[in-house]
């Protein structure tokens, strides 16, 4: 099962991905991704406590894409663990999204730095 | 049956005879009196011949009614008054000829008159014999140890005494009244079971006192009768039946029985109109509980509750307000009363006059939970309102309606609620039932979407000169979405695919079917690997729904240059041993999955590469579900080991490595039901 908690520091946006993300609890991070893409420019994605992502979860963030794109949004994943980090990169995942190590870098990219 | 017919009938002879035989021998020996040397032996064969007489009708009786398993108590009392009646219409008539002929000589003839005694013996030995065994059956209505014990002794002792009458004691004299007294007793302690009194509604209860008065009315009759015979004139009997102690008896004990059914009929008349109500509701709620056996919907289970309902609190009017599964109101059952009708008693409601009752159930509203209330309408006086309950849904609402104040009493409210319970039950039995039928249903399009399924997957593995294949694909559930397939582009070029469709289940097997046909759409076309990725996203694009996309590892095995030329779209990297270097590598080139670029965008993320093989080398293609199977630590297969596993089982075949990739996997996990789909592809350079 997984958690989501969401937290908004002046205009950034961060989004904690707690426990793991299956095809079922996958909806729930689309929700709250939907919603946060739908009001804020300035995204983050806290990883850190993420244990697990299937391939519906991946779906979810690669459903954003173009969207983002769009709306010029800016969306940063960071921290993620090893194990994680290569589902995305087999996928190909990390050359559309922007993933990082931790939170300080995380900032920089979301402000546009 | 044959064998009984026979054997009653032969039973009918032998008393005729044995009463004829009585007769006969009574003549003898009143002729052997009349000539003054009586003839004892004569005598003793009369009495002989009477109590034979009393045997055989007991007999016949104790097997025409008295072994049947089942039985209507009016039918039996029927039974009997028809034999008295008759048994009186010939007493009678022989009564009246005794009168006619009274005044002259045939009249005061002693054969004459012991003729006429002993048929009336006759009849009243049947008729009370008759009487008798449906009295012993009414009395072990409702058998226990020790009444079947007492009868037993009754019933011996009864038939035994008769063979006193050959000595000298006689029913009222010192000797036979201790006996007689005794039995008489005994049957008046049987007497007081009358249970199947309380089975007979007030009708029968009424046709049954008719009956028993007359049925006494006849033992009264006939006992004055024979006494009669006795004080005649001048004129004694050669054998006085009353003499026997089992006649005697038979006559207090008929006689008592009647008069106590009587007496407990007549107190039972008033209290019946209870026991039937009682009988209605067991029936009701037998038909309630049994509902859901005998196929009835929901529908008609709501009529039966609001016919049941209304007939056991004996309501005026009522109806019933079904809601739909979101507890929203449906519609309205109605007996005897229509809708206007019942927004008007609705409104008249005493709202002081509410009397809410406890509920076991969490009170939402207190309107649609159960209460008593009193109306102030013209007709009806007062109202119950009882809610059904499935699973603390609320779907339905009973309200029953009476004309006067008070109506309903608390065994009523009981009842109602048992009623309701039961209800409830059987709806929600039903429900279950449909959705079992429904589950089954579905269970058997999952299994017809598992066959198509699993024939999308190649049995028959296209090849080459230059390699062998061999490849497996299992679905965690039903179906899933993994896929592989083969195909000869020409004399020398093997396509190659392995598929993962993300998400599993249903959705993932749709996709993945789309996937086979637009492998086997492109390959046709001779495309290399490059323009078989961008047009299968193409096309993809097209077809996935938001979030999904597939990922897959395409190759073009060429033995004329013998080479693989090869792209992967985001799928798990394919395992290659080299039998040069005796050595495992993953092929980790750049790609991304189908679908997840749906513009040209993607083109820039194709990447292929070629490699030259050699003999015994090996490719192995496969999808997550191995990589990431579990063992009961959570610790994944992970890719070390299939690393591992495939450079240890270098040197055996394809079909030998495909099968101990399966027992590597299901001995790590412990077990055969993994939790995704998992399959692999194994091409080795021959």
């Amino acid at each position: 099962m997984v958690e989501i908690k969401s937290a908004l520091e002046k205009d950034i946006y961060t989004i904690y991905v707690i426990g793991e993300v299956d095809a079922s609890s996958s909806i729930y991070l689309d929700e709250s991704i939907s919603e946060a893409t739908n009001k804020h420019k300035k995204i983050m994605v806290n990883c850190e406590k993420l244990e697990y992502i299937s391939s519906a979860g991946l779906g979810v963030f690669m459903s954003y894409i173009n969207d983002m794109e769009e709306k010029d949004i800016k969306l940063v994943i960071y921290g993620l663990s090893d194990k994680v980090k290569h589902v995305f990169q087999i996928l190909g995942l990390d050359q559309l999204l922007k993933i990082t190590s931790n939170e300080t870098e995380a900032k920089l990219i979301v402000n546009g730095v | 049956m044959v064998l009984k017919r026979n054997f009653l009938k032969i039973l009918v002879i032998l008393g005729i005879i044995s009463w004829l035989a009585a007769l006969a021998s009574g003549y003898l020996y009143k002729f052997s009196l009349l000539h003054n040397s009586g003839v004892e032996f004569y005598l003793f064969l009369s009495k002989a011949f009477l109590v034979a007489f009393i045997f055989i009708i007991y007999l016949f009786y104790l097997k025409n009614i008295g072994t049947k398993e089942s039985f209507n108590i009016i039918d039996l009392l029927w039974k009997v008054f028809v034999t008295g009646l008759i048994a009186t219409v010939f007493s009678l008539l022989s009564n009246f000829i005794l009168g006619l002929l009274q005044g002259n000589e045939h009249g005061r003839n002693p054969y004459f008159l012991d003729t006429l005694y002993l048929i009336n013996v006759g009849l009243i030995v049947t008729f009370l014999v008759s009487a008798f065994t449906v009295w012993k059956r009414l009395i072990l209505y409702q058998k226990s140890k020790w009444l079947l014990r007492t009868w037993n002794v009754f019933e011996y002792g009864l038939l035994g005494s008769a063979l006193l009458y050959f000595s000298q004691v006689k029913t009222l004299n010192d000797l036979g009244l201790p006996i007689l007294s005794v039995l008489v007793l005994l049957g008046m302690v049987l007497s007081v079971n009358l249970k199947w009194v309380a089975y007979l509604n007030f009708r029968q209860k009424w046709k049954s006192i008719l009956l028993i008065l007359l049925i006494g009315l006849y033992i009264g009759y006939f006992y004055t009768n024979l006494n009669s015979f006795g004080s005649n004139d001048g004129f004694s009997l050669i054998v006085n039946a009353l003499d026997i102690i089992t006649f005697f008896t038979l006559f207090i004990f008929t006689l008592t029985y009647c008069i106590f059914s009587v007496l407990v009929l007549l107190f039972n008349l008033p209290t019946s109109s209870v026991f039937e109500q009682k009988l209605v509701e067991v029936i009701n709620f037998q038909k309630l509980s049994q509902s859901r056996n005998t196929g009835q919907d929901e529908e008609q289970i709501y009529e039966l509750l609001l016919e049941s309902s209304v007939s056991v609190v004996l309501a005026n009017a009522a109806w019933l307000d079904i809601m739909d599964q979101s507890e929203q109101f449906k519609k309205t059952l109605y007996y005897k009363i229509n809708r206007d009708e019942k927004e008007a008693v609705l409104k008249s409601i005493k709202n002081n006059k509410i009397k809410a009752l406890h509920s076991s159930v969490p009170s939402r509203n207190q309107i649609q939970n159960r209460y008593l209330a009193e109306i102030k309408h013209e007709v009806y006086k007062s109202i119950f309102v009882i809610p059904l309950y499935i699973q603390e849904k609320q779907i339905a609402v009973l309200s029953l309606l009476k004309d006067v104040n008070e109506g309903f009493s608390r065994e009523m409210v009981e009842i109602i609620r048992t009623f309701i319970n039961q209800a409830s039950i059987s709806i929600e039995n039903y429900r279950l039932m449909e959705e079992a039928i429904i589950n089954e249903r579905y269970k058997e399009e999952l299994k017809i979407a598992k066959r198509v399924q699993d024939s999308l997957i190649p049995k028959v593995l296209h090849t080459n000169d230059d390699v062998e294949i061999s490849g497996f694909s299992k679905a965690a559930a039903e179906v899933g979405g993994d896929y592989f397939d083969t195909y000869k582009m020409n004399a020398h070029q093997l396509a190659l695919i392995i598929g993962d469709v993300s998400g599993k289940g249903t959705s993932a097997a749709f996709h993945m079917s789309q996937m086979k046909g637009i492998f086997q759409s492109l390959v046709q076309l001779n495309l290399n690997a490059r323009d078989f990725m961008i047009k299968a996203n193409n096309a993809l694009s097209n077809c996935l729904d938001r979030t999904s996309f597939i990922t897959t590892s395409y190759f073009i095995i060429d033995s004329k240059k013998k080479k693989f030329e090869f792209s992967r779209a985001g799928h798990c990297p394919t395992l290659y041993y080299s039998d040069k270097e005796k050595k495992v590598v993953f092929l980790e080139d750049q790609g991304l999955g189908l679908g997840i670029l749906r513009d040209n965008q993607f083109n820039e993320f194709v990447e292929v590469n070629e490699m030259e093989y050699n003999s015994g080398d090996i490719l192995m293609l496969y999808t997550d579900g191995i990589t990431e199977a579990k063992n009961k630590n959570n610790e994944e297969y992970g890719y070390e080991r299939i690393k591992q596993f495939l450079e240890s089982h270098a040197y055996y075949s394809a079909e030998y490595i495909k099968e101990g990739i399966l027992k590597s996997l299901y001995d790590f996990c412990e077990s055969s039901n993994l939790e995704d789909d998992i399959t692999a592809l194994i091409v080795k350079v021959k």
